[in-house]
């Protein structure tokens, strides 16, 4: 009898400790909100990533390979764009415009490429500049190897620091025991180039033997989200998980984000992956998902546009359970998550305009907007 | 004497016919439940169960039993537009996901004979070649 209420205790004390995040992980639904949603764009059935240009008109890119150029309620159809190889989760996946596009016309794209000696694909980063609806200038600036024809986790968000690096996230590709904790592999790791796709020489692996130099962090499995802070200009990603522990990371120079050796999910059909949540020399989360939401795309509201309580939250799409997430910061620690748009559809995409406006990509629907209600 | 012969070349022929579909079937399974979980296991779930109004179940769905035909076509070229399963409308999008034709016959052998599906006819290459876009 002893021994049993010894024994009850102390799995009540695991299981409280277990849970290392204390607020209660769940998300409100908010009973008003301070937008509508608007439809902008209802042909577009598979956005996958936006970018705006100095001019206000919207870059969209469409998994199936298309790029388009929204401009004055008219979207036009981008040609000459990389051919992709479509698998699985891969295609034509993220667009991000140079910060100086205005001085240098830079347009970069990410997607999965059959480039290379071995069957399948991998992810590619590569830049070219709009001429009369054409992208012109090609440079492709990486090409990660070796190819596979896993259909999974391309990963392939783009970001740019203000420091003039660009960054890439680059998922495992189905790999998670070969490539995410192996720095001599692509795969599982957030890259950084200097804008012209050339190697930073302080880039933390630049000297370190046999490692692939555009390196930044590793230990990733997914990664699908990548924002700079508005106020740190820290990059910050965030990454599915397998069944739980979808993340928020900081990203940090050379740091190690654990997958698979550590982490707070499980293997799709139940089982455990590892008992370890936690690792010396292993970074922890600033927030993981329990349940998996299976975010993707990223934006932080840097305006009062949607009033002074929205300012500064960091918005997230819910591919699983189709609606858009509101994560309301303090400094790096998550104080409430709210469900706005609730059952729209799988959110692919989220950005914040240069007006402060919030664009939505969705899939099976296209482009919404959040126009502010008085 | 004769119809002994007969009827005993007639057993075995068959039973090796079916002995013979069942090694290929569960061959083709096997290679069908890798493809089921790189592609589709993520919004179909570990058990077939789907997500009750988003994404349809294939474990007991009418749909895949009923329509063969329609549902290679959704796996070789991507499905859109409304879909009924079990009384249930759906409208998402499944974007095409770019296999091989051999390997929508191993996903689709898979998921007609797994989780308590069943089906009298294993699918073959061909029967997936011949299945055009709409």
């Amino acid at each position: 009898m002893k021994n049993s209420v010894l024994l009850t205790c102390l799995l009540i004390i695991i299981s409280y400790s277990s849970c290392a995040q204390d607020p209660a992980n769940e998300v409100t639904i908010p009973e008003k909100v301070p937008f509508s949603a608007t439809l902008l764009i209802d042909d577009i059935l598979a956005p996958w990533g936006m970018a705006f240009l100095p001019d206000g008109s919207l870059l969209v890119t469409q998994k199936t390979g298309e790029l388009y150029h929204f401009k004055n309620g008219k979207k036009t159809s981008i040609s000459n764009t990389p051919e992709t190889y479509q698998r699985g989760q891969g295609g034509l996946l993220d667009v991000q415009v140079h910060p100086d596009f205005k001085n240098n016309g830079w347009i970069y794209l990410s997607y999965a490429s059959s480039e290379g000696e071995e069957k399948g694909g991998h992810t590619a980063l590569m830049r070219g500049q709009l001429k009369n609806n054409t992208l012109t200038n090609h440079q492709l600036l990486y090409k990660a190897s070796p190819n596979t024809t896993k259909g999974q986790h391309f990963g392939s968000r783009i970001a740019f620091d203000d420091k003039g690096y660009v960054y890439l996230t680059i998922g495992e590709r189905g790999a998670r025991d070969v490539n995410p904790q192996d720095i001599s592999r692509d795969g599982g790791k957030i890259y950084r180039f200097n804008a012209d796709g050339s190697i930073p020489k302080d880039n933390p692996f630049y000297n370190t033997k046999n490692a692939k130099k555009a390196i930044y962090s590793y230990g990733h499995r997914n990664p699908q989200g990548l924002v700079k802070h508005p106020k740190t200009g820290e990059i910050w990603n965030h990454e599915h998980g397998p069944r739980g522990g979808d993340e928020i990371n900081i990203v940090k120079a050379g740091a190690n984000y654990g997958w698979p050796v550590i982490t707070y999910g499980i293997n799709y059909s139940g089982t455990p992956i590892t008992d370890q949540t936690k690792m010396e020399g292993m970074e922890q989360p600033i927030h993981y998902w329990l349940p998996s939401i299976a975010p993707s795309g990223m934006a932080f509201i840097t305006t009062d546009t949607y009033g002074a309580d929205y300012n500064g939250s960091l918005l997230v799409g819910s591919l699983k359970f189709q609606y858009l997430e509101r994560l309301e910061m303090n400094g790096t620690k998550v104080v409430n998550r709210e469900k706005l748009m609730g059952d729209i559809g799988r959110v692919r995409d989220v950005e914040e305009g240069p007006d402060g406006i919030i664009y939505v990509a969705v899939e099976g629907k296209g482009i919404y907007t959040l126009t502010p209600t008085k | 004497m004769k119809t002994f012969i007969l009827c005993y070349l007639a057993t075995t022929m068959g039973l090796s016919i079916f002995i013979f579909q069942d090694t290929e079937l569960k061959e083709s399974m096997q290679r069908g439940s890798e493809i089921y979980a790189d592609f589709c296991v993520t919004c179909h779930l570990e058990k077939g169960e789907g997500v009750a109004n988003t994404f349809p179940p294939l474990a007991g769905s009418d749909y895949l039993i009923k329509n063969r035909e329609g549902s290679i076509r959704g796996i070789k070229y991507g499905q859109n537009g409304t879909l009924i399963v079990n009384n249930i409308t759906y409208k998402g999008v499944m974007p095409p996901m770019g296999l091989e034709d051999e390997e929508v016959v191993d996903v689709m052998n898979f998921i007609a004979n797994s989780w308590g599906n069943t089906t009298n006819e294993i699918v073959t290459l061909e029967e997936v070649q011949a299945i055009q876009k709409k």
